[in-house]
Protein backbone atom coordinates (compact mmCIF):
# COMPACT_ATOMS: atom_id res chain seq x y z
CA UNK A 1 0.00 0.00 0.00
CA UNK A 2 1.88 2.98 -1.46
CA UNK A 3 -0.16 6.45 -1.78
CA UNK A 4 0.41 10.02 -1.95
CA UNK A 5 -2.00 13.13 -1.86
CA UNK A 6 -2.74 16.44 -1.81
CA UNK A 7 -5.85 17.59 -0.09
CA UNK A 8 -8.48 20.36 -0.08
CA UNK A 9 -10.67 18.65 2.96
CA UNK A 10 -9.64 17.61 6.19
CA UNK A 11 -7.83 14.91 6.70
CA UNK A 12 -8.42 11.64 9.33
CA UNK A 13 -5.24 9.82 10.74
CA UNK A 14 -7.56 7.24 11.56
CA UNK A 15 -8.44 6.43 8.09
CA UNK A 16 -4.45 6.65 7.26
CA UNK A 17 -4.22 4.33 10.02
CA UNK A 18 -6.86 1.59 8.10
CA UNK A 19 -5.05 1.61 5.00
CA UNK A 20 -1.86 0.74 6.26
CA UNK A 21 -2.76 -2.36 8.62
CA UNK A 22 -2.27 -4.95 7.92
CA UNK A 23 -1.56 -8.69 9.91
CA UNK A 24 1.81 -8.97 8.31
CA UNK A 25 2.81 -5.86 10.53
CA UNK A 26 3.50 -5.91 13.75
CA UNK A 27 3.67 -1.91 14.13
CA UNK A 28 2.33 1.25 12.55
CA UNK A 29 3.78 4.60 12.99
CA UNK A 30 1.72 8.04 12.60
CA UNK A 31 2.72 11.55 12.12
CA UNK A 32 0.32 14.50 12.33
CA UNK A 33 1.14 18.47 11.57
CA UNK A 34 -1.04 20.71 13.30
CA UNK A 35 -1.52 24.24 12.42
CA UNK A 36 0.26 25.98 15.79
CA UNK A 37 -0.46 29.08 17.61
CA UNK A 38 3.00 30.66 17.68
CA UNK A 39 5.38 31.05 14.99
CA UNK A 40 8.76 33.43 15.92
CA UNK A 41 7.25 34.53 18.79
CA UNK A 42 4.16 35.93 17.02
CA UNK A 43 0.49 34.64 17.66
CA UNK A 44 -1.12 32.82 14.74
CA UNK A 45 -4.68 32.96 13.79
CA UNK A 46 -4.94 31.31 10.76
CA UNK A 47 -2.44 29.65 7.70
CA UNK A 48 -3.28 29.27 4.36
CA UNK A 49 -1.25 26.19 2.22
CA UNK A 50 -0.84 26.30 -1.31
CA UNK A 51 0.97 23.93 -3.45
CA UNK A 52 2.31 23.35 -7.20
CA UNK A 53 -0.26 20.11 -6.63
CA UNK A 54 1.43 17.79 -9.44
CA UNK A 55 5.09 18.34 -8.68
CA UNK A 56 4.19 17.91 -4.86
CA UNK A 57 2.37 14.48 -5.67
CA UNK A 58 5.28 13.82 -8.04
CA UNK A 59 8.09 14.68 -5.07
CA UNK A 60 5.80 12.92 -2.49
CA UNK A 61 6.34 9.88 -4.82
CA UNK A 62 9.89 9.69 -5.15
CA UNK A 63 10.34 10.17 -1.19
CA UNK A 64 7.93 7.30 -0.38
CA UNK A 65 10.36 5.41 -2.90
CA UNK A 66 13.13 6.00 -1.30
CA UNK A 67 11.69 5.22 2.52
CA UNK A 68 10.71 1.62 0.83
CA UNK A 69 14.28 1.59 -0.44
CA UNK A 70 16.31 2.36 2.87
CA UNK A 71 13.86 1.22 5.25
CA UNK A 72 11.93 -1.52 4.00
CA UNK A 73 8.47 0.12 4.82
CA UNK A 74 6.71 -1.23 1.83
CA UNK A 75 2.91 0.26 3.53
CA UNK A 76 3.61 4.16 3.65
CA UNK A 77 0.49 6.59 2.86
CA UNK A 78 0.92 10.33 2.95
CA UNK A 79 -1.41 13.36 3.06
CA UNK A 80 -0.99 17.04 3.04
CA UNK A 81 -3.71 19.34 3.23
CA UNK A 82 -3.97 22.78 1.27
CA UNK A 83 -6.40 25.51 1.54
CA UNK A 84 -7.27 27.77 4.70
CA UNK A 85 -6.43 25.80 7.79
CA UNK A 86 -7.45 27.28 10.76
CA UNK A 87 -5.40 26.13 14.39
CA UNK A 88 -5.17 22.81 15.62
CA UNK A 89 -6.11 21.80 12.00
CA UNK A 90 -3.96 18.81 10.35
CA UNK A 91 -1.87 19.81 7.99
CA UNK A 92 -0.13 16.64 7.13
CA UNK A 93 -0.44 12.82 8.17
CA UNK A 94 2.39 10.67 7.28
CA UNK A 95 1.48 6.46 8.13
CA UNK A 96 4.00 3.80 8.11
CA UNK A 97 3.57 0.17 8.52
CA UNK A 98 6.41 -2.58 9.31
CA UNK A 99 6.96 -6.17 10.64
CA UNK A 100 8.78 -4.13 13.44
CA UNK A 101 8.44 -0.60 15.01
CA UNK A 102 11.73 0.89 14.31
CA UNK A 103 11.54 0.71 10.14
CA UNK A 104 8.13 2.48 10.24
CA UNK A 105 9.38 4.78 13.07
CA UNK A 106 12.59 6.01 10.83
CA UNK A 107 10.34 6.04 7.64
CA UNK A 108 7.93 8.39 9.01
CA UNK A 109 10.29 10.51 10.29
CA UNK A 110 12.63 10.08 6.93
CA UNK A 111 9.30 11.33 5.29
CA UNK A 112 8.57 14.06 7.04
CA UNK A 113 11.75 15.81 7.13
CA UNK A 114 12.43 15.14 3.31
CA UNK A 115 8.54 17.35 3.17
CA UNK A 116 10.13 20.14 4.77
CA UNK A 117 13.19 20.56 2.34
CA UNK A 118 11.98 19.30 -1.53
CA UNK A 119 8.12 19.57 -1.30
CA UNK A 120 6.39 22.64 -3.32
CA UNK A 121 3.78 23.59 -0.63
CA UNK A 122 4.41 27.19 0.89
CA UNK A 123 2.48 28.88 4.06
CA UNK A 124 1.33 31.87 4.60
CA UNK A 125 0.79 32.91 8.36
CA UNK A 126 -1.68 35.06 9.04
CA UNK A 127 -1.57 36.79 12.68
CA UNK A 128 -3.79 37.67 15.49
CA UNK A 129 -2.26 41.44 14.85
CA UNK A 130 -3.01 41.20 11.33
CA UNK A 131 -0.10 40.81 9.72
CA UNK A 132 0.85 38.30 7.00
CA UNK A 133 3.80 36.75 6.24
CA UNK A 134 5.46 33.97 4.02
CA UNK A 135 6.87 31.59 5.92
CA UNK A 136 10.30 30.81 4.69
CA UNK A 137 12.68 28.67 6.41
CA UNK A 138 15.50 28.65 5.32
CA UNK A 139 16.03 32.54 6.25
CA UNK A 140 14.46 31.64 9.93
CA UNK A 141 11.43 33.56 8.72
CA UNK A 142 9.49 35.04 6.19
CA UNK A 143 10.45 36.82 3.26
CA UNK A 144 7.67 39.32 3.04
CA UNK A 145 6.01 41.22 5.50
CA UNK A 146 2.66 43.19 4.84
CA UNK B 1 14.52 33.48 -29.77
CA UNK B 2 11.59 31.72 -28.00
CA UNK B 3 9.00 32.03 -25.41
CA UNK B 4 8.99 30.38 -22.00
CA UNK B 5 6.10 30.47 -19.83
CA UNK B 6 7.05 30.22 -16.07
CA UNK B 7 4.25 29.54 -13.00
CA UNK B 8 5.16 31.45 -10.50
CA UNK B 9 3.94 30.47 -6.70
CA UNK B 10 3.56 31.86 -3.09
CA UNK B 11 5.65 34.76 -2.61
CA UNK B 12 6.64 35.03 -6.28
CA UNK B 13 3.91 34.94 -7.78
CA UNK B 14 2.80 37.62 -5.23
CA UNK B 15 5.92 39.61 -5.47
CA UNK B 16 5.42 39.54 -9.68
CA UNK B 17 1.62 39.86 -9.29
CA UNK B 18 0.52 37.32 -11.34
CA UNK B 19 0.85 33.36 -11.58
CA UNK B 20 2.81 32.40 -14.84
CA UNK B 21 4.96 35.05 -16.75
CA UNK B 22 6.36 34.61 -20.45
CA UNK B 23 10.13 35.27 -20.66
CA UNK B 24 12.02 35.63 -24.05
CA UNK B 25 15.40 33.04 -24.00
CA UNK B 26 17.89 32.42 -26.46
CA UNK B 27 17.84 29.28 -28.30
CA UNK B 28 20.18 27.07 -26.25
CA UNK B 29 19.24 29.31 -23.17
CA UNK B 30 19.52 27.69 -19.62
CA UNK B 31 17.67 27.69 -16.64
CA UNK B 32 20.50 30.49 -15.50
CA UNK B 33 19.60 32.60 -18.65
CA UNK B 34 16.19 32.02 -17.59
CA UNK B 35 16.49 33.47 -14.27
CA UNK B 36 18.71 36.15 -15.57
CA UNK B 37 16.16 37.35 -17.65
CA UNK B 38 13.20 37.11 -15.01
CA UNK B 39 15.52 39.45 -12.88
CA UNK B 40 14.47 42.38 -14.89
CA UNK B 41 10.61 42.18 -14.34
CA UNK B 42 9.16 44.49 -11.57
CA UNK B 43 8.67 42.52 -8.44
CA UNK B 44 11.91 40.00 -9.00
CA UNK B 45 13.79 41.73 -6.54
CA UNK B 46 12.45 38.90 -3.96
CA UNK B 47 14.46 36.41 -5.72
CA UNK B 48 17.58 34.90 -4.09
CA UNK B 49 20.59 34.61 -5.80
CA UNK B 50 20.15 30.71 -7.35
CA UNK B 51 16.22 30.58 -6.82
CA UNK B 52 15.37 26.73 -7.03
CA UNK B 53 13.88 26.21 -10.74
CA UNK B 54 11.63 23.11 -11.83
CA UNK B 55 11.52 21.81 -15.10
CA UNK B 56 8.90 18.99 -15.71
CA UNK B 57 8.41 18.68 -12.32
CA UNK B 58 11.65 17.82 -11.26
CA UNK B 59 14.18 20.14 -9.62
CA UNK B 60 16.46 21.87 -12.17
CA UNK B 61 20.46 22.68 -12.14
CA UNK B 62 21.43 25.85 -13.54
CA UNK B 63 23.48 25.02 -16.49
CA UNK B 64 19.86 22.47 -17.65
CA UNK B 65 19.10 23.72 -21.20
CA UNK B 66 15.45 25.29 -20.94
CA UNK B 67 13.06 24.38 -23.70
CA UNK B 68 9.88 26.52 -24.79
CA UNK B 69 7.74 23.47 -24.26
CA UNK B 70 8.79 22.06 -20.81
CA UNK B 71 6.94 22.76 -17.74
CA UNK B 72 8.53 25.76 -16.15
CA UNK B 73 8.29 26.54 -12.74
CA UNK B 74 10.29 29.32 -10.18
CA UNK B 75 9.94 27.41 -6.75
CA UNK B 76 10.21 29.68 -3.71
CA UNK B 77 11.53 28.15 -0.40
CA UNK B 78 9.23 25.67 0.42
CA UNK B 79 7.53 25.49 4.30
CA UNK B 80 5.11 22.58 4.22
CA UNK B 81 4.64 20.25 6.77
Amino acid sequence: MRRVAIVSREITPAALIAEVQSAEFGAISLFVGTVRDTNDGRSVAAIDYSAYTEMAESELEKIIAEAEDRFGVAALVVEHRVGALALGDVSVAIAAAHAHRGPALDATRFVIEEIKTRVPIWKLEHYIDGGREWVDPSQGRGVISA
Amino acid sequence: MSLVTVQLFASYAESLGRPTITIPLEAGGTVRDLVENIRSLPGAYVLPESPRVAINRRFASPDQLVDSRDEVALIPPVSGG
